[in-house]
Parts: structure tokens; C-alpha cells; sequence
């Protein structure tokens, strides 16, 4: 592997009671991509985002990332502060404070609870924060509760809090789960967006959101990758087309 | 020693005098008493020193002697009379119907002056060696465990004196373990003895290591200016009963861990269900545990006071009753309190313990702050003993008792209706109630079946420990942990829980001593939480770590 | 802000109400009917001290989620510290007379003062150690336990060992603090008499002080972005670690300051108590140090304040009048306030303050996440 890859998952196997959720799940992402990843139900596509986030530990393989830091002896807060953003299928925000809190939070900068205590809001801290607030669109809300927000919103604020954590690889879990297809078409421009300045991997069910997205697809079965290509190239792939219609 | 009537009349004045000079005649005899034993069989027997007159009785039924056992009978009949003031001869006579024979020969005597004699006194400590004395008479019984008895006592006295005896006994006993405690008797005789070659007594050690136990240990160590050799034999053979009887010891302490194995398995079982399977943070357990006890109490009494037949079934009665009364105290306690708390652990702890102050003042208001005397059935009272081991019964009973609850427990769960229906429920709430299952009524059987073990561990606890509103104070922290320690929702983890916390604390505790042994086990937990937040069988996969 | 204002209307009460009483102690005849006498005083001190307990409490469970069942261990070391350097003020007063040795040493047949007792005949030294030993037994425990992420009802029992077991050593006599009977019989205090009424006024202003004081420090505490940390961490603990947060460090640094308030409180306690003796440590005490702050109103500072106040008002009343009827009480308390009350009192009447209360979430249910596939392990 060379220095320009992003992030490399080696030979990566998870097992839960014996049942093998990643079973030797290798993965290569170049800097700046956007990767796809699909697969049915069980194929390991949050394992490997726990993974890689450092939640769930591997029994053999590694994930490197950048230019030599295996990701495998890291905790979450390690790797989040490495630049790796997750956003969660289900959008969770710091209900009891302010939306300004919640981004402020995220805001990139000393995790150090000694730090945190005497910290006082920065003028460009608070110019950095002015422009999220605009870009989720929640200017006027920024005093209110998290809790207050209604579900779209908490969408917005947590991406938000993504950005404003300011990351060079995001990892994306099901971001168009339950929306319209209004939603789904905005929410890809959005992630498009986002790949401009940053990688990014999204997991998905949704062929069509895929297939909007117009970007390599890694087809994951059984903990470990069926294909891989562009997505025409994978729905023309027999093997592929067994596993989502075989069953 | 001049020992003359004015002595003994001055004695009975009880004069100062006399009385000291009583005293010190007593002391000397008894000082002068084991160097006459080894010459005359029958000296000690009518001493009046009752500790010297129960070691006389011992010496004279191991002796051998022919009269040995009329002598004895005649003793305990109260028929064996001496002179009135000690004599250096110390003459001994039998009354019969007719007069008085002499004890040593048995042939009829002129009757001596009635008041010059007196009859020889039995205590409680002469009674006790008449009692031995009589086993070891028995050597010719025709019962082997009569004449087991019987050399044992011979091994217990271990005389010189009784060689002749024991070789005799040898010879024609065919039963093979009342021949090696035979054997042992005349080894522990000849060493004694202070005879013999030294293979003789080479021999003789090695039969004795044979038999690993306090009384030959304190005998071997006793032995004296032996031959070099026979010296170190007998140091090597020391060691080697230390060995054992350590490892009894050891035994010893497992038997006593898995009898507080037993009872905290006991207390955490019910705990098991509620805390296990349905999560439920229940600081009230213990004062579940302890209207077990009490509902103990009051079956008793009433028991004692419609029905005294069956006193000796109090017990068997109680564990029903408290099964129900607990049973129906947890219903009621998940329908007007648990079932508001679902998912709220930490405000489920909190409600519960004031649930638990106010039971507690609640049995102290009815039944008064002190202690209830709750008594013991015959059939749980008593003690065995197993090689080296004594085992209590009424703690063999609770082990039983233990087990059996765990294991109607795991049936119920397993094949039981309502065990059925409460893993339906634990798996999958929604699809349960999808499914027909009535889920609160469920939840409350399932909250009542472990209240209503708790109630049945409180039965078992009334025998070993106190009745008093406190009781289940002292249980619900070593609930918890032997629940933690098991795994959550694993009834065999439980076991283990309270089995390996029950062995260390008591293995930890000659150590450190009780309370620390306490404070070593929390550190322990502490440590172990850290290391195995799961418990020791932890749930794995995907939805343990939901 | 409705939460400033608050916290003036807070600090202004408990100053005021003790300068008020104060002065209707020293300014009034005995005979008036506006006199505060001697016990009311050493009672509202009493209180102060339990004021000071609550808010540390209310800062790690309330702000933190850390539901703790063993701070008044760290209340009585706090307490057991000041107790010693008032053992030491005794001097030759004892009934021994032993210049150095306390009166117990002596009983139990030492004749050496222990190492640990060094240094407790300077009053700014046992000060120190009231925080010191608090902090560091709270910085080694929660080392552990935050660190292996020990969270929930686990904590909360493990804190609730820590006390217990405690309690246990401070019982024995050969540990050196008295044993079963603590200390006692205290003289004086930097040379005030401990008997004299201007002493015990002293004492519960200085206590009002300190409480005053606490309360701006941790309403700046929670207040500023660390604060807000902590409650990120207390509801959506996974999602911090994802932003880089540590919660473990951040669940530390408080409750190293909770433990170090606790123990603050605990040396106000002493002196006006009288005594410190191992029954402190009991776990029962800590667990009602909790209904405090429960029936104030968790997660707002003020609340601690009044819960602790009004819960042992009504504590000091009941048990004088009806002694049967507390414990009832209390435990009806407990009852209550987690089913009807979940905001306390607080929560009545400051409806528009944010949600600090957090909704159940599944993370905070360990039980419950390994019950569901627990029946099946059960009869497997």
C-alpha cells in the first residue's frame, strides 16, 4: 500500500459467538473518495463502521489509516479526534442543550476536560459557528433545545455537529432511512457536498440513493466483499444479483 | 504422709485446717496417682479425686485384667466400696445380696465395719469413663462396631498396660477395621512402653502414620528418648500427619464456603429472576428474604399453638407458606410500584429502598425490634463426621435445600408454563403480546416467582441465622454481587457466583480476619467489574452490547 | 436568565436566612421571643453541612448521570480529619492526659502516635486532608471504575461497597480512629471553645460561607462547556466518544471535585456535631444524602440546596414527635418523589428551565440489554 491511500481494512474478522459478522473484510479507500457500501441484511456493514470507529475491536486483521496509525489499538475518542466523523442512523443530538451548544461541542478544538473548563467561545470560534448555523439552516434556533427540534432538524444539527467536527473521513449509516424522495435527492447533493473537501463512506440499503450518488460501490455479503465497481457494473453482477434476489 | 481417721474426721468438720490439710493430701495423691497406674490396675478406682477416678476407671478396663469388667459394673451400680480413709493397699470391696467379696479376687471377705467403709462416688466425668470403659470391655462383643469402639478406646488410652489385651484381641479378630485400630492400639502401646527393637518400633510408626489425626500427632510428639532412628521416623511421620490433617483443614474450609455458598445462592436465586431476567434493580430483596423468615416464625407459633402434633414439620410447612406470602408481597409490590419503573434502573433502586425501610419498620412495629426465636426441628439438629470432617446437618440440609430450589427454579424456566412465557417476554416483548401473551401479568408472576424464592431463602436463613427486621440487610449486597459475579440472567453463573464467593470468603477469611475478609471480597468485585463488566458468563453477541 | 436569577435567589437565602439568624441569636435576649437558641443554630449548621453534601451529590448525579450510593464516605473522611485535629487540640484536657496520644490510643494500650496522625495538630492541615483524602481516594476509585466503564446500577452498588467496607475498617479499633466510638469530647477549634454559643454562630456563618461558595463553583462548573460536556455525557454517552470526548476523564475531574466538596462538608460537620464516629459511613446514609437531591430536583443546583434543608427539617421534626413514623416517611419519600416527582420540587416551578431530567435511554439499562436474550441463556 502506498502513502496516498486513505484508509486500508486488512484482513479484518469479527466474530460474535462464533458467528462471524466480518469474516477477513478487506477494503482499500483513496483520499477523497466516496465510497458506497451495500449489502443485505447481516453482511457486516455496521460491524465494519463499529470497526472502524473503534467500538468493536477486531479478532484478527487491521485498519490503517493515513499514514501509519492502525486504527485496531484506538478508542472511539482516539479516532474521532484522527478526523474520523460518524453519523448515526438514527439522529442522535445532546437533547437538553441549545442547538449553538451541541455545535459547539462538535466544534474541532481541545477535548481536554481541564481545557473545558476555563474554555471561553473564541471570536472565530463564534464566526465559525455563525456560518454552520446558516449552512443547517437553524439561525434562529440556536437558543433552543436540541429536544425542541423537530426530526428533520436534528437531521440538520447533527450533520452540523459533523461538519463542524471538521473530519477527513465520514462515515454515514443509512442517512436516507424513512425520508421522501425530495429528501433522499437533497441528501445526496449534501453528501456530494461534503466529498468536495473530505472522504466519505455511506452504508445503504437504497439502490436508487446509491445510483443518485453516481460513485464506487462495494457490495459486502457474509462479512466479506462480493464486489466491487461502478454500480451498473454490480447489478449486472450475477453473483450479486443472487444474493439480493436469490433469497 | 501420715494418714490417719483424725485426717479424714477433721475433713468433715471442715475445719481450716483440715480442709487444707484435705487439700494438699488430694494433690498429693493425684501427683502420686499415674506413677502407681502403671502398677496397679485398680489404684485410681476409688480415688477422691473424680478426674483421677475416671482415668483409673480407663486404666483398669484397658488393662486386661480378668475382674476388669465386675469391677466397673459394680462401680456404676454403686456397689463398689472402699475404706473410709485412704489406705497405701487401697482395698476394694463388691457388695452383694449377702455381704462383700473382694474386688481384686472376688472371694467373699469377712464383713468389714460398715462404718468404716465408704461407697465410691460417681460423678458426670466418671460416668462418661464408665460409658468408654464399657466400649472397650466390648471387645469381645459380637457386634464389629462394639469392638470398633472398643479399640478405639484402647488407641485413645494407648497403655502398656493393655498390650497383652490388644494382642489377644488381635489374634482372633477377623473383621479388618477394627483389626487396624487394634493394630494401631499396639503400636501406640509399645511405643509407649518404651520397649522393643528398633524395627519393632520402626513398624510401629508407620502403622501409627497410617491413622493422620490430632490424638496420634499430640502421641507421636509426646514419645520420648527414642533410638535416633525411631526419632527421625517419627518426626517424618509428624510431617506427613501435618500434611493431612492440613489438607483436611482445607476440606474443612470448602465445606464451610459451599455452605455459605449454599446460603447466598439461596438469597441471590430470587434475585437471579428479578435483577437477572427482568432487570429490575430490587434494594428490597433482602426485606423479602426476611418476611420469609418471619412468615417461619409465625407458622410456628401457630403451629405450637392449634396443631402440636406436627412440631416437627413446622418447617415443611413454612416453605410453602413463605413461597406464597413472599410471592404475593413481590406481585403486589411489581403491580403498584416495578411497573412504573420499567427502564428507569436507577429510580427503580431508589424507590426500593425506601420500599426496604419501610417493610423493615413496618416488621418492627408489628413484631418488635429483637430478635424472634425460631426453633430448630430434631431431624436438622446434630452433626456428622466424615473422615476428618464434621459436617452440621441443619448446614447439609440448606445445601440440599439450595439445590433443589435452583433446580425447580431452571425447570420452571425451562419447561414450565410460565417459564415459557417469561422468555417469551424477556426476548421480545412486543412480539410476546403480538402473540396473545397477557405481558403485565407475566411481568408480575415473574417478579412474584423471585420474591417468592427470596421468601423460601428466608425460611432456610431462620435456622442459621437471626430473626430480626435486619436480616435481609446483611444479604442483599452479597446478592448482588454473587449475581454480578454469575453473569446477569445466567442461572448457573449465579451458582458459581455464590459457590466461588462463599469458598473465598471463608478461605480469605483466617487470614484477615472476618471484616476485612469482607473488604477484601468488595475490592475483589470491584477489581472484577473492572475486569468482566459481563460477569463471569457473559452474554455475547450483538445484543449484549445493545 | 431564569436560571441566574435562581441562582442569586439561592445564595441571597442561605446568607441572608444565616446572618439573619445569627444576629436573632447574638442581638436578642434569651427570654425574647425572636431569640434563636443555641441548638437552632447548631442544627441550621447541621444543615448547611448536609446542603454542602447534596450539591456534591447533584453534581456528579444530577450533571454527571453518575448515580452515586457511597458519598458519605467521602462527607466522613472529610469529617474524620477535622475530628482528628480536634483530638489533638484536647491535648492534656483528656482523660488520660496524654499530651499527644487521644484518649482511645491509650485505652487500646499504644504508645506511639501512628504516622498518619502527623501533622493533624495544624488546623490548615487537616483542612488540606479533608479534601485531599476525599479526592484521592475518589481519584483512585474512579480511576478504575470510569476507565473500565462501569456505568449504571454496577456504579452505583460498587460506590455503595466502597462505604460499606468503609465502614467496616473504621470499625476496628487497631485501624486508629477510634474504633466503634470514633472521636468525641471536643474542646475547642483554633482556640474557640467549642461549648460557647458565639462558637457555634461562628461555625454555621463559616458553613453558610462555604456553601456559598460551593454553590458558585459549581454553577460555574456546570455552566461552562465542560459542563455542557458532562451532560452530553450523561445522556448520549457513545455519541461524545464519537466527538473526541473522553467521558471517562471528564466523569473523573468531577467527581474528584464532588468527593473533595463532600469531604469539605464533612469537616463543617464535625465541629458542630460533636462526634464522628463510623456509622457515618453507613451505606443508608448515602442513600438518603440521594432522596435529598431527588426531592429538590436533581440537575438544578438550587434544588440540592433545598431538598437537603427541607428533607432534614422535616427529619428533625417527625423523629422528635413520631421516631416510629420516620423511617415510614422516609421511605414513603423515596416512593414518591421517583414516581410522581421525577424533577422534584425544582421541577414544579421551573417548567421553562431546559429538560435536564433525561428521558430513560437504552444505555443506561445494562439489566434490561442482557435480559433479552437471558431467558434463553437460562435454559440453555
Amino acid at each position: 500500500m502506498t502513502g496516498a491511500t486513505l484508509l486500508y481494512l486488512d484482513g479484518v474478522t469479527v466474530s460474535f459467538d462464533g458467528f462471524k459478522a466480518l469474516n477477513a473484510l478487506s477494503l482499500v479507500l483513496e483520499p477523497g473518495e466516496m465510497r458506497a457500501v451495500i449489502g443485505p441484511n447481516g453482511a457486516g456493514k455496521t460491524t465494519m463502521m463499529d470497526v472502524i470507529t473503534g467500538r468493536t475491536k477486531p479478532d484478527t486483521g487491521r485498519v490503517v489509516y493515513g499514514e501509519n496509525s492502525d486504527l485496531t489499538r484506538l478508542d472511539e475518542p482516539a479516532i474521532a479526534r484522527l478526523g474520523i466523523g460518524r453519523k448515526f442512523q438514527r439522529p442522535t443530538v445532546f437533547e437538553p442543550l441549545t442547538v449553538h451548544d451541541n455545535l459547539m461541542l462538535a466544534l474541532a478544538g481541545d477535548r481536554n476536560p481541564w481545557f473545558a473548563l476555563w474554555a471561553r467561545e473564541t471570536p472565530s470560534e463564534r464566526a465559525r459557528l455563525d456560518e454552520l448555523l446558516t449552512t443547517i439552516r437553524l439561525v434562529d434556533d440556536r437558543d433552543r433545545p436540541a429536544a425542541d427540534l423537530s426530526h428533520g432538524q436534528k437531521q440538520w444539527l447533527e450533520i452540523g455537529m459533523l461538519l463542524a467536527q471538521d473530519p477527513r473521513l465520514l462515515l454515514v449509516d443509512e442517512p436516507v432511512a424513512g425520508m421522501s424522495d425530495a429528501e433522499t435527492e437533497e441528501t445526496a447533493d449534501l453528501l456530494r457536498e461534503i466529498n468536495r473537501t473530505r472522504s466519505v463512506v455511506v452504508v445503504e440499503h437504497d439502490m436508487a440513493f446509491v445510483r443518485a450518488l453516481g460513485v464506487k460501490v462495494t457490495v459486502l455479503h457474509e462479512g466479506s466483499v462480493l464486489a466491487e465497481g461502478s454500480i451498473d457494473r454490480i447489478q449486472d453482477d450475477p453473483r450479486v444479483i443472487e444474493v439480493y434476489l436469490g433469497r | 504422709m501420715s494418714r490417719g481417721p483424725r485426717e479424714g474426721r477433721r475433713c468433715r468438720r471442715s475445719s481450716p485446717h483440715g480442709l487444707f490439710a484435705c487439700v494438699l493430701l488430694t494433690v498429693l495423691l493425684t501427683l502420686s496417682a499415674p506413677v502407681r497406674a502403671q502398677q496397679e490396675p485398680f489404684a485410681n478406682i476409688a480415688s477422691m479425686t473424680a478426674d483421677v477416678e475416671a482415668q483409673g476407671v480407663t486404666a483398669l478396663a484397658v488393662s486386661g485384667n480378668p475382674r476388669a469388667a465386675t469391677v466397673i459394673n459394680a462401680l456404676r451400680d454403686g456397689k463398689l466400696y472402699t475404706w473410709k480413709w485412704p489406705r497405701p493397699d487401697c482395698p476394694l470391696y463388691i457388695r452383694t445380696d449377702t455381704g462383700f467379696v473382694d474386688a481384686r479376687s472376688g472371694a467373699p471377705v469377712t464383713t468389714p465395719a460398715a462404718s468404716n467403709l465408704r461407697r465410691v462416688i460417681v460423678n458426670d466425668s466418671v460416668r462418661a469413663a464408665i460409658e468408654i470403659a464399657e466400649g472397650a470391655l466390648d471387645l469381645s462383643s459380637p457386634s464389629s462396631a462394639a469392638r470398633l469402639k472398643a479399640a478405639e478406646v484402647l488407641f485413645q488410652a494407648s497403655d502398656p498396660g493393655a498390650l497383652a489385651l490388644v494382642e489377644k484381641a488381635l489374634a482372633k479378630e477377623h473383621d479388618a477395621n477394627v483389626a487396624r485400630v487394634l493394630r494401631q492400639a499396639y503400636a501406640a502401646g509399645q511405643l509407649k512402653s518404651g520397649t522393643g527393637s528398633v524395627a519393632e518400633r520402626l513398624a510401629a510408626v508407620r502403622e501409627l502414620a497410617a491413622r493422620p489425626d490430632l490424638s496420634t500427632r499430640s502421641l507421636l510428639s509426646s514419645l520420648q528418648s527414642q533410638p535416633p532412628a525411631v526419632a527421625a521416623a517419627i518426626t517424618t511421620a509428624i510431617g506427613a500427619i501435618d500434611y493431612k490433617l492440613k489438607l483436611w483443614g482445607l476440606a474443612e474450609n470448602v465445606y464451610y464456603g459451599i455452605s455459605l455458598g449454599a446460603v447466598l445462592l439461596l438469597a441471590a436465586s430470587g434475585l437471579a429472576i428479578t435483577f437477572g431476567v427482568m432487570g429490575v434493580i430490587n434494594m428490597a430483596h433482602g426485606e423479602i428474604v426476611m418476611v420469609g423468615a418471619y412468615t417461619t416464625f409465625v407458622v410456628q407459633r401457630v403451629i405450637a399453638a392449634f396443631a402440636p402434633a406436627l412440631d416437627q414439620f413446622g418447617l415443611l410447612i413454612a416453605v410453602p407458606a413463605a413461597f406464597v406470602v413472599a410471592g404475593a408481597l413481590g406481585v403486589l409490590i411489581e403491580r403498584t410500584l416495578i411497573r412504573f419503573l420499567y427502564g428507569r434502573p436507577l429510580e427503580t433502586l431508589l424507590a426500593t429502598w425506601g420500599l426496604s425501610l419501610i417493610l423493615q419498620q413496618a416488621v418492627r412495629s408489628i413484631f418488635g425490634p429483637t430478635n424472634q426465636d425460631v426453633s430448630s426441628p430434631e431431624w436438622m439438629s446434630g452433626s456428622i463426621a466424615f473422615g476428618g470432617l464434621t459436617l452440621t446437618i441443619n448446614r447439609l440440609w440448606i445445601i440440599l435445600f439450595a439445590i433443589l430450589v435452583l433446580g425447580a427454579l431452571m425447570a420452571v424456566l425451562r419447561w414450565g408454563r410460565l417459564g415459557r412465557n417469561i422468555r417469551a417476554v424477556t426476548q421480545n416483548r412486543r412480539m410476546a403480546a403480538a402473540m396473545g401473551i397477557r405481558t403485565p401479568l407475566v411481568d408480575a408472576l415473574t417478579f412474584g416467582l423471585g420474591s417468592g424464592i427470596a421468601g423460601m431463602a428466608g425460611v432456610a436463613l431462620s435456622q442459621i441465622d437471626n430473626v430480626s427486621p435486619n436480616l435481609g440487610q446483611n444479604y442483599i449486597i452479597d446478592s448482588f454481587i454473587v449475581v454480578v459475579v454469575g453473569g446477569v440472567g445466567n442461572l448457573w453463573g449465579t451458582l458459581f457466583g455464590a459457590m466461588i464467593l462463599g469458598v473465598v470468603d471463608k478461605f480469605v477469611e483466617p487470614f484477615f480476619g472476618a471484616v476485612l475478609a469482607k473488604i477484601a471480597v468488595l475490592v475483589f468485585l470491584v477489581l472484577f467489574i473492572q475486569r468482566r463488566p459481563q460477569g463471569l458468563f457473559p452474554l455475547k453477541g450483538r445484543v449484549a452490547e445493545a | 436568565m431564569r436560571a441566574e436569577r435562581l441562582t442569586v435567589v439561592t445564595l441571597g437565602c442561605v446568607l441572608g436566612g444565616a446572618v439573619l439568624l445569627a444576629a436573632l441569636n447574638l442581638l436578642t435576649a434569651p427570654a425574647s421571643d425572636l431569640h434563636a437558641p443555641n441548638f437552632v443554630i447548631s442544627l441550621v449548621g447541621k444543615y448547611l453541612c448536609y446542603a454542602i453534601l447534596a450539591l456534591a451529590i447533584d453534581l456528579v448525579w444530577g450533571y454527571a448521570g453518575i448515580l452515586t450510593l457511597g458519598h458519605g464516605a467521602f462527607f466522613a473522611l472529610g469529617g474524620y480529619a477535622m475530628g482528628m485535629y480536634l483530638m489533638r487540640q484536647i491535648g492534656v484536657r483528656g482523660v488520660y492526659a496524654n499530651p499527644t496520644l487521644p484518649d482511645f490510643m491509650v485505652f487500646i494500650g499504644w504508645n506511639k502516635l501512628p504516622w498518619y496522625w502527623y501533622g493533624f495538630d495544624h488546623f490548615w492541615f487537616a483542612v488540606a486532608m479533608a479534601m485531599l483524602v476525599p479526592g484521592i481516594l475518589a481519584f483512585a476509585f474512579g480511576w478504575f471504575a470510569f476507565r473500565s466503564r462501569v456505568s449504571g446500577v454496577y456504579l452505583s452498588i460498587i460506590t455503595q461497597a466502597l462505604t460499606y467496607a468503609l465502614m467496616l475498617a473504621f470499625f476496628r479499633n487497631d485501624m486508629g480512629f477510634g474504633g466503634n466510638n470514633g472521636m468525641t469530647d471536643f474542646k475547642e477549634i483554633l482556640g474557640f471553645p467549642l461549648n460557647r454559643e458565639t462558637t457555634s454562630v461562628g461555625l454555621m456563618l463559616i458553613t453558610a460561607l462555604v456553601l456559598s461558595a460551593a454553590f458558585v463553583l459549581t454553577h460555574a462548573m456546570t455552566g461552562s462547556r465542560f459542563g455542557k460536556v458532562l451532560i452530553a455525557v450523561r445522556d448520549t454517552e457513545s455519541r461524545t466518544r464519537f466527538l473526541g470526548y473522553r467521558p471517562e476523564s471528564y466523569k473523573l475531574v468531577v467527581w474528584l471535585a464532588s468527593a473533595m466538596i463532600a469531604g469539605i462538608g464533612g469537616a463543617l460537620y464535625v465541629p458542630q456535631v460533636g462526634i464522628i464516629n463510623p456509622s457515618e459511613f453507613a451505606p443508608g446514609n448515602s442513600i438518603e444524602a440521594v432522596i435529598w437531591v431527588a426531592v429538590g430536583g436533581r440537575g438544578t443546583l438550587a434544588g440540592a440546596v433545598l431538598g437537603a434543608i427541607l428533607v432534614n427539617l422535616a427529619k428533625t421534626m417527625l423523629t422528635s414527635a413520631l421516631p416510629e413514623v420516620w423511617l415510614f416517611a422516609i421511605g414513603a419519600l423515596f416512593i414518591l418523589v421517583t414516581l410522581f416527582l421525577p424533577r422534584g420540587i425544582m421541577g414544579l416551578f421551573t417548567t421553562c428551565l431546559p429538560a435536564v431530567v433525561p428521558e430513560a435511554t437504552p444505555d443506561a439499562v445494562p439489566g434490561i440489554a442482557a435480559a433479552k436474550s437471558a431467558a434463553s441463556e437460562i435454559a440453555g
